[in-house]
């Protein structure tokens, strides 16, 4: 059991238990699937400042879905350890040939670890991918009203233009930093 | 807090496939943007799938939560465009940079990737910052 679940899941298992959270949390409690609200909810609690944006009831709008995003560390832990798949991720030929020609060595785990590591956090490629990426996951995720949960799952399956009009957006930025901005960096 | 045991369970269970589906993987966010496999396409295209056909069966026959109250998903407001086409570009961009949106920034952090402790923390700084910064922004 444990060595047939340590393999990776394909696309056709995963979607469909991906896409069964929206109603589970609806019917747990009429909730609504999105993971970047709880970085509002983090401001709203720790660092409010005099800011209309994080003045609300944060424990009564957001305490469920903090909740949820500790199980989601504790879900990273259970799979990332216990369930650890050891063989390298099977990657199609052409984007590690694209990522060998931009530097990156290593394709062993989640991350490059050329790249990701706590010595290049201060280079300027570090800055860039970590820091502005981070910064702009954020910044983006609360101006857009979502992320990749709340507006590429939950919206378009509510059927909700806006959601498409930012998904539109969430593909338009990242083919522009992929195909533009990545040979800059790298 | 046992009316919250739910949410973590579902939290977990998301946790788990994120990693299993290698959706968490930096990698699978470039090989999606090249175009040069299908996998994330078919997990976010399944995903929606699934969560439709479920909210037209609540919505349908009315199904109540838990609580028993009535489930109703507010819209977004469609008049606003900018706000969705210029946060999500700005969105995109980041998640191009970092090759993780939100749920993965967390899901790694609990797989032991301890540098990704650096995009969670300039997210929250990004999130304050656009808090700070929505009175004078267009939406």
């Amino acid at each position: 059991m444990i060595e047939f679940l340590r393999q990776p899941w394909p696309w056709y298992v995963a979607g469909p238990l991906i896409g069964l959270i929206v109603p589970l949390l609806l019917i747990a409690g009429g909730k609504m699937f999105g993971v970047s609200a709880n970085l509002r909810h983090a401001c709203a609690a720790c660092v409010p400042g005099d800011i209309e944006f994080f003045k609300y009831d944060w424990k009564k709008s957001g305490k469920w879905n903090l909740v949820f995003v500790v199980g989601t560390i504790s879900g990273g832990f259970i799979g990332g350890w216990l369930l650890n798949n050891p063989d390298p991720i099977n990657i199609s030929a052409q984007t590690i040939a694209d990522l060998k020609a931009l530097g990156i060595s290593d394709f062993s785990g989640m991350l490059p670890s050329d790249v990701f590591n706590w010595e290049n956090v201060a280079s300027i490629q570090g800055i860039i991918l970590m820091v502005v990426g981070g910064f702009l996951v954020g910044f983006g995720a609360r101006y857009a009203g979502g992320c990749t949960s709340g507006h590429a799952i939950s919206g378009l399956a509510d059927l909700q233009l806006a959601s498409l009009l930012a998904v539109i957006g969430f593909f338009a930025g990242g083919l522009f930093i992929t195909y533009v901005i990545y040979p800059f960096i790298f | 807090m046992k009316n919250y045991i739910k949410y973590l369970l579902a939290g977990i269970f998301f946790g788990i496939v994120l990693i299993k589906s290698e959706v968490v993987s930096w990698f699978r966010i470039q090989e999606m943007f090249r175009f040069d496999s299908f996998h994330m396409y078919g997990i976010i295209g399944l995903g929606v799938v699934v969560a439709m056909i479920s909210i037209q069966i609540i919505k349908r026959k009315n199904i109540k939560d838990m609580e028993g109250n009535a489930i109703t998903i507010p819209p977004k407001d469609p008049k606003q465009v900018t706000r969705y086409i210029v946060g999500g570009t700005l969105f995109g961009f980041g998640w191009a940079l970092t090759g993780a949106c939100p749920g993965p920034l967390f899901t790694l952090a609990g797989a032991g990737y301890s540098i990704i402790i650096v995009p969670i923390l300039s997210a929250l700084v990004g999130t304050w910052v656009y808090g700070k910064l929505r009175p004078s922004l267009p939406h």
